[in-house]
């Protein structure tokens, strides 16, 4: 994950919770790209249509509130969004997408002056975002040191087999 | 210096002297849920893992809640899939159908949650049991799976609030008002990353089950956790379950809180939560003349038999107005007989309401009361997000169970005192 992103954005609110990303009656299946189909209805029903593989989503803050449904980062990277940025991320939405290896992150003031469609270059680990189109340039929240070692690792389940050991 | 509740069984469970909020610790899981939801996807990563066995089966908890009785086929597959692997793995707290309930009402019931517990489930609503003085908090399926395969679960440590709660409210307020005015009061992400522990003699008065309603939605203020210190209420509530007797941890006098906050509930009169997010606080005759097409009584945050008297009461000898569905689910198979032998279901069904068995359904939007477009619903659940219940254009107010019994007769939102 020490990759760089670089995509068109797609920018939405503050306190959009789970509800919006992938309302419950969906939640009848685990299939990623079913999943996908309805990712962000609650706002913007056409959301998987219009993403072009690679976009990013902006956020303002508080992003993905409410369930822990991991429902909801496994949705939004099967429609395509390689990485999402927000001022800030409820806990349970920010560990799951830790966890499945979605990139998510945290800077601030990015939301306030980007605007739809402004082109974002991000490197989850590098520390520093830019707007292309604003020519601006931000500093990113650090992760905790455990955290890093999980994006490392490619995520919760490879770290555990590679780390805690399974019998 | 000293540590809060929660630093102290985090501390415990890792095996640690002390924690100091932000760091992470590996803790030992003694509970870890899953639902017919997030179970599923939890045993796909699990086996991922390779683990062919879970670590400890006695710890591990499944519930057929949300969309059950099953309310299609794809539904019915993940019943059957959580099912399967209950079977494989030797999981003997597995809860079917008929013998099961919602699980953040269930797990308490069934003594499966002790003070100084660590409790993990694959449900944001897992912060209820933090009513019991357990640390209890809400994680994903993948976090699911990991401890399942390994026990532990990693957790930062995170930063204490206090909320110091004093006096007593009006005869029409309850738990889920008090719960209710704080979330106003901090908004959606007032406690983000926070543990919110709650305290003081206005707690202390409070029943265990008042507790558990603002305990499960910590959540809504964005908490990890929500905790209270156990008493002679939580020994007395355990007591009728078969539940360990646990560890009792207080803060101490010099622990570190990021924050106090005073609460005066004196006098308070009921509050809802408006359309569409938890924080939208108003006193209930603010909203008077907002008409209502469904009330629902029941979910996780207030479908206990003490809730369904209380909805009985305001309810009894009067009916459902005709404009306006009333649903009242019971929140376990437990509670469900209960109200049952008590003739509460009967008073319900009496005045035209639809009692149903215990499910999630509604307050999801899942099935069992799901709203059209345009519809208008008050809710004893917790959430009142765009789409919730139902069509994205639905609204829901959230209320106590007098509240949403008393706008089912009335057409629309009102205070209970005023149809009585």
């Amino acid at each position: 994950m020490s990759e760089t992103f670089k995509g068109k954005v797609w920018k939405f609110g503050h306190n959009i919770d789970t509800d919006i990303i992938i309302p419950a009656m969906y939640l009848n299946t685990t299939d990623p790209e079913k999943l996908a189909d309805h990712c962000m209805e609650g706002e913007f029903p056409e959301f998987r249509k219009a993403v072009t593989p690679g976009d990013i989503l902006l956020a303002g803050e508080n992003f993905g509130c409410g369930s822990s449904r991991e429902h909801a980062p496994v949705c939004i990277r099967a429609a395509g969004i390689s990485c999402v940025v927000a001022t800030s991320f409820a806990r349970i939405f920010f560990r799951n997408s830790i966890n499945i290896g979605l990139p998510v992150i945290e800077a601030a003031d990015v939301w306030d002056q980007a605007e739809q469609g402004d082109v974002l270059e991000a490197n989850p680990t590098g520390g520093i975002l830019r707007n292309i189109t604003k020519n601006r340039e931000y500093k990113t929240a650090a992760y905790p040191e455990f955290v890093r070692e999980i994006i490392s690792a490619g995520g919760l389940i490879e770290w555990v087999k590679a780390r805690e050991g399974v019998r | 210096m000293g540590m809060t509740m929660t630093e102290k069984i985090l501390a415990a469970s890792s095996g640690r002297e002390s924690v100091r909020p932000g760091e992470i610790v590996l803790a030992e899981c003694d509970l870890m849920m899953g639902h017919d939801v997030t179970a599923p996807p939890a045993i796909n990563e699990f086996r991922k893992t390779g683990a062919a066995k879970v670590k400890d089966p006695d710890r591990i908890v499944l519930v057929n809640d949300h969309f059950v009785p099953n309310k299609d086929i794809m539904s019915a597959a993940l019943a059957k899939a959580m099912r399967e692997f209950a079977r494989e793995q030797g999981i003997k707290k597995y809860f079917e159908v008929g013998r099961s309930g919602v699980c953040h009402a269930l797990l308490p019931e069934e003594g499966l949650v002790s003070p100084g517990d660590v409790v993990i489930g694959a449900d944001s609503h897992t912060c209820t049991h933090g009513a019991m003085g357990a640390f209890a908090t809400g994680v994903g399926s993948t976090d699911l799976a990991a401890a399942w395969a390994t026990g532990k679960i990693w957790l930062k440590t995170p930063e204490t609030m206090a909320f110091d709660i004093s006096g007593a409210p009006s005869k029409w307020a309850f738990g889920k008002d008090v719960i209710l005015k704080i979330i106003g009061m901090i908004g959606v992400d007032g406690a983000r990353y926070r543990a919110m522990e709650f305290r003081g003699p206005g707690v202390a008065a409070m029943s265990i089950y008042d507790r558990l309603t603002m305990a499960n939605m910590a959540i809504e203020a964005g908490a990890k956790n929500g905790i209270f210190e156990a008493d002679e209420k939580t020994a007395e509530y355990l007591a009728g379950t078969p539940a360990r007797k646990g560890k009792i941890y207080a803060s101490d006098a010099d622990a570190v809180f990021a924050d106090v906050v005073k609460v005066d509930i004196e006098g308070m009169e009921p509050v809802v939560a408006c359309p569409s997010l938890p924080e939208n606080v108003k006193p209930v005759r603010e909203l008077k003349g907002v008409k209502i097409d469904q009330s629902f009584v029941g979910s996780c945050t207030n479908g206990w038999l003490p809730d369904l008297r209380l909805a009985a009461s305001v309810i009894k000898g009067k009916k459902v107005h005709p404009e306006v569905r009333m649903i009242v689910i019971p929140a376990t198979q437990r509670i469900y007989r209960a109200a049952m032998a008590e003739g509460l279901l009967d008073i319900f069904a009496e005045a035209g309401a639809a009692v149903s068995v215990p499910t999630c359904g509604p307050c999801l939007g899942g099935h069992m009361g799901v709203l059209a477009e345009g519809e208008v619903a008050v809710s004893t659940t917790n959430r009142n997000f765009i789409g919730r219940m139902g069509h994205v254009k639905s609204l829901v107010y959230l209320s106590n169970p007098a509240v949403a019994a008393a706008s089912a007769i009335a057409g629309e939102i009102v205070h209970p005192e005023d149809i009585m």
